[in-house]
């Protein structure tokens, strides 16, 4: 399969990573160069063959009910790019 | 006379509980010499000062109980470090100051381990030559010009050129033993679930695990043994008996069966690396051990496999990178321009790549032809190693198809850098233990690696194998300071 | 037969059936979040029930909190739906100001609850309501988009907070159905405790699935869904609203896409979030952060032992062993807090009395006063006591309902309100027959008129002797008295 122009902005839209018309012809030609690759999967039957869900062979494991996490909004507000001692603050979002 | 820096970790341990030289002493060496070695760009933060500080303060207190008492030790920028930035390697954490520590590392400072600083690796640990560092290449020790391996690429540099006693890595397909292949060290890739992954940047969480990197197999041994520990705080840590792998370590492996894969005599492998991994045999021989062929028919899909499931799960792990709580932000006219920006600036090319194949792979109409698909390889290449240790103890491979490469000579195509990885990706898919073992050198005299996969929990025998295999080899890397 | 309560949209050739499925996204009571130990109490500060977990710093994990799988499985029980044993959490990848790690932990192909049902109980008679699945998800924060006029403004304290996702089947029909559909989900989950149903706290929301077709079709429509619906009311509005719209479009000959709709409260309509159309692609997939969620056979049986009777079990017990009829049991169970308070009543009370006092002046109180059971004036004790000397004839139901209004405030003891008022009830037969014997004699000439066969005076005499009484005169011994020296 090949990967054109249309589904490399397509895609970039989804990951939200903007590409402007020259970086986006280059990435289409990596990632078809990479699907090929990839795509030697195809040679294999698989239909049989449960997918693995975790590489770890044991089950989750439950934490108690209990709050154990304190007010820590100045630690978690710290790093933040846009300065504010109670929110996180993003540009507006019109709905 | 022998310098510090020489030094393997345990020497300088027995040293320091000897009383024969100080913590001080010590961080100090380290200090200076990684202060003359700047050009080699392993450090993107240092805290040379405070390690020192630390140092004092631990010679005024000392405690010989620890496993590493006042060791000043430089770890990869992936580990979370409370108070001191930590980057991994992307401009999008670039200010980022975490107020947490890894489990890894609060286990090293637990037992006494001092930071020396944080060093340089791919960007999110995605490359395997140290290229795609937003804070540049890290030279390797052993020839101007040549790649340190990557994405551990920093830490394997530093660790070659005496900067740091030991150090950790983290390997996600091959990030630990690959560099400590091309740097003529011993990396060592856990079992899936041994070392927490708590306070890791992820990258790939089913693949990702720390591990220790370091001058000889002892050390290595020691190095586990502190890192290695059950985690609440991670749900896929397994809690199982952890051995004390240095004092339990032996250089008796009669009896231990090995498998050889033939599957690995890929197309094109250097002659160099085909001899390489035929010494190897007949060292392991000479050890007592038995070697047996065997079969791990899909390793070719192993490669293919990785390059859908790592992407798939970084671009879901990266996308809380966003401008939103920490790191890079890009202005824009609005929310969804704005994460667009900081993404598409905050994020190098390779990066951005294997996020748009990740996403890609999971899209509506596109999961069951490539991500499913990949899983259900992926189940079959564990049950080839589930098969062979039904055979074997261990399994000999090389540990990469070639040894260190030139600066830029691979970036141009990212299939032939993801060939790199095609020795140690199958480990990781199937959550096995690995450890490279430098075991000679090709024609230029840049050191070459051998790979040990063990059983799963059974870090023991794959070191024991390395052990002893260690000391047939023999091998002295050679360091030049041509950076001085 | 013509059924009375079909809700049906005219037009003037066609007549249109309404097709209605809900996910409702109910909090989970718990202490903790989903995935990390940070409290979940509502009315914080903003961002101060926030952990490195919740902001998804780097590095940080999920790790599942053990009581909110047993209320899933709780509530599953309670549905009477299939529990599944495995069940995966995969993340829902998608970018939002509120939700901080990009994508929310969720259970898609596997959810940890399958198919059950909910039945309603409609003026027509019961119906059945078919459950999809239940499964378990993590809240998002809370973006604010009115405080700041140049900035949004994000809060993470609802950030990871355990979600129940209740997903019905599209048997609703009508947006009555939809309100009874979701009070008695609603009262399933207090009953278990799994869920406070607060609305105004947004524990409860829900969104709505509508489609319409002509009347006798039996293949579906195009559906939209509304978003996040936080009050029957608005859910109620947003379906008038949107089968009207769909409706139109279908009359004009117009298609209708399947799309995503918010509902507008100010203007009561409906439009489409074209916006977040672009990114809806979820790309779904097993959390590799987490294991399988695998629980034993005994893990559901001590949580089954656990379940209490139920209001379908309850309703079905007050009818059979308290001979209620079905209306007064249907009201009786409703809510968990006006079962207990039935229950505590007619402990050592009258139940037919009980029922009545309850359902009549006491929901009348609390109706007028916007008063849940729960914050009732009149405890059940002092109700049970009211009704106690209702039913020993210490006092009249007339003179009750006077120590009623005294017992509002306060909540009285009745025996109290009646002797310091002095309203007990005059049953001595002697002084009543005294009394009777005044009226008559005071009325000589209605007696004539009486016994000359004007029956309907019987009353007046009554009247006049209760008047007598000051109120206070058994009434059935003042009948009989009466009946006595009239007819005698």
């Amino acid at each position: 399969m090949t990967i054109d122009l249309k589904t490399v902005k397509h895609i970039s839209k989804l990951a939200r990573i903007s590409v402007d018309e020259e970086k986006a012809n280059k990435l289409a030609g990596d990632l078809n160069s990479i699907f090929t690759f990839i795509e030697k999967l195809n040679e294999l039957n698989t239909s049989d063959v449960q997918p693995l869900t975790s590489i770890a062979e044991t089950t989750l494991r439950f934490r108690k009910d209990e709050i154990k996490s304190e007010n820590i909004r100045e630690k978690i507000l710290k790093n933040s790019p846009e300065n504010n001692e109670d929110f996180f603050v993003v540009p507006k979002v019109v709905e | 006379m022998t310098e510090i820096t020489d030094l393997t970790l345990n020497e300088i341990v027995t040293n320091i509980k000897k009383k024969k030289i100080s913590s001080t002493e010590v961080t100090k060496s380290f200090v200076e010499r990684s202060e003359k070695s700047k050009k080699l760009n392993v450090y993107i933060t240092e805290n040379f000062s405070s390690a020192i500080e630390q140092a004092k303060k631990f010679d005024e207190n000392p405690n010989y109980e620890l496993k590493l008492p006042g060791i000043p030790i430089a770890v990869k920028d992936l580990f979370c470090t409370d108070g001191i930035k930590t980057t991994a390697g992307s401009k999008i954490l670039n200010n980022f100051i975490p107020t947490y520590e890894s489990t890894v590392t609060q286990n090293i400072w637990d037992q006494g381990g001092i930071l020396l600083g944080k060093l340089n690796c791919d960007e999110f640990a995605m490359g395997s030559s140290n290229e795609t560092s937003f804070f540049g290449n890290v030279q390797n020790p052993i020839g101007e010009n040549l790649v340190p391996g990557g994405s551990s690429g920093g830490s394997s540099a530093a660790l070659a050129a005496n900067l740091t006693p030991v150090t950790i890595g983290t390997d996600t397909g091959g990030s630990i033993r690959q560099p400590a292949s091309f740097t003529g060290t011993v990396g060592l890739k856990p079992t899936y679930g041994s070392c927490s992954r708590f306070g890791i940047v992820a990258f790939a969480s089913s693949l990702d695990q720390a591990g220790p990197m370091t001058k000889n197999v002892k050390d290595c041994a020691t190095l586990l043994e502190v890192i290695s520990s059950f985690d609440k705080k991670d749900s896929t840590s397994i809690d199982f008996k952890r051995n004390n792998y240095s004092s339990e370590l032996t250089k008796n492996i009669k009896g231990k069966k090995i498998g050889i894969p033939k599957e690995y005599r890929v197309d094109g492998m250097p002659l160099e690396i085909e001899s390489l991994w035929s010494k190897g045999i007949e060292y392991i021989k000479n050890c007592g051990a038995e070697i047996i062929d065997i079969s791990l028919p899909h390793t070719k899909y192993a490669l293919p496999t990785y390059y859908i499931v790592a992407p798939a799960e970084a671009s879901s792990n990266l996308a809380r990178y966003d401008g939103v709580k920490y790191g890079f932000r890009s202005l824009g006219e609005n929310l969804i321009d704005m994460y667009e920006k900081t993404r598409s600036e905050g994020f190098g090319e390779e990066v951005k790549r294997r996020i748009m194949i990740g996403t890609y792979v999971l899209s509506s109409g596109y999961y069951d032809a490539y991500y499913l698909k990949a899983q259900k390889v992926r189940q079959l290449i564990k049950k080839d190693f589930d098969d062979a240790y039904k055979k074997v103890d261990a399994i000999l491979t090389p540990s990469t198809p070639s040894s260190a490469f030139k600066i830029a000579e691979k970036t141009n195509d990212p299939v032939s850098m993801y060939l790199n990885d095609i020795f140690t990706v199958p480990v990781n898919l199937a959550g096995l233990p690995g450890i490279s073992l430098p075991a000679g050198v090709d024609k230029n005299g840049y050191p070459l690696g051998l790979q040990i996969i063990g059983k799963p929990f059974d870090e023991q025998s794959i070191l024991n194998i390395a052990y002893s295999m260690e000391e047939k080899i023999n091998f002295k890397n050679k360091i030049t300071n041509w950076w001085m | 037969m013509k059924d009375l309560n079909e809700f049906l949209i005219k037009r003037d050739n066609n007549n249109y059936e309404v097709v209605i499925g809900l996910e409702v996204h109910a909090q989970v009571t718990s202490n903790s979040k989903l995935f990390s130990s940070s409290s979940t109490k509502f009315g914080a500060e903003p961002n101060t029930q926030v952990s490195l977990v919740d902001a998804a710093f780097p590095g940080m994990l999920p790790v599942i909190n053990e009581f909110c799988v047993k209320q899933a499985i709780k509530t599953g029980i309670g549905l009477k739906a299939q529990i599944n044993k495995k069940s995966v959490f995969d993340r829902k990848n998608y970018f939002y100001a509120d939700l901080p790690q990009g994508y929310q932990i969720s259970q898609y192909k596997h959810p940890i609850v399958g198919e059950g049902k909910v039945i309603l109980d409609m003026p027509n008679g019961q119906k059945e309501i078919g459950i999809e699945r239940l499964h378990l998800e993590q809240d998002a924060g809370k973006s604010i988009h009115d405080i700041d006029p140049n900035s949004t403004l994000v809060d993470l304290n609802r950030s990871g907070v355990a979600l129940m996702e209740i997903v019905s089947k599209p048997d609703l029909r009508s947006p009555d159905e939809v309100n009874v559909y979701i009070k008695k989900l609603r009262s399933i989950m207090r009953y278990l405790g799994t869920c406070d149903g607060n609305m105004q706290e947004g524990s409860l929301r829900a969104d709505v699935n509508v489609s319409v077709r002509k009347k006798g079709e039996t293949t579906f429509g195009t559906r939209c869904e509304i978003k996040n619906v936080n009050s029957i009311k608005f859910m109620q509005m947003a379906i008038i609203f949107e089968a009207n719209r769909q409706v139109d479009l279908i009359e004009e000959g117009k298609s209708i896409d399947q799309e995503t709709r918010l509902f507008d409260i100010k203007k009561n309509e409906t439009r489409s979030m074209r916006s977040k159309e672009d990114a809806h692609d979820y790309r779904y997939f097993p959390d590799p952060d987490l294991l399988p969620l695998e629980v034993t056979d005994k893990f559901i049986d001590d949580i089954r032992s656990e379940i209490p009777e139920l209001p379908d079990e309850k309703k079905k017990r007050f009818i059979e062993k308290f001979k209620l009829t079905h209306y007064e049991a249907t009201i009786l169970v409703s809510d968990i807090e006006t079962s207990k308070y039935f229950e505590e009543v007619i402990k050592d009370a009258d139940v037919k009395l009980s029922t009545n006092w309850i359902t009549g002046e006491l929901f009348a109180v609390l109706n007028e006063k916007s008063l849940e059971i729960s914050q009732s004036p009149i405890s059940a004790i002092n109700l049970s006591k009211l009704i106690n000397l209702i039913k020993d004839g210490t006092i009249s139901g007339k003179i009750a309902k006077t120590v009623f209004e005294e017992m509002i405030v306060g909540d009285q003891d009745p025996q109290k309100i009646i002797e310091a008022k002095g309203l007990k009830q005059e049953s001595d037969p002697k002084a009543l027959e005294e009394l009777i014997e005044k009226v008559i004699q005071n009325n000589a000439d209605k007696v004539a008129e009486y016994k000359s066969g004007k029956g309907k005076l019987f009353g007046f005499f009554v009247g006049q002797a209760m008047k007598e009484s000051k109120g206070k005169g058994n009434p059935q011994l003042i009948n009989k008295i009466l009946k006595e020296k009239l007819n005698g």
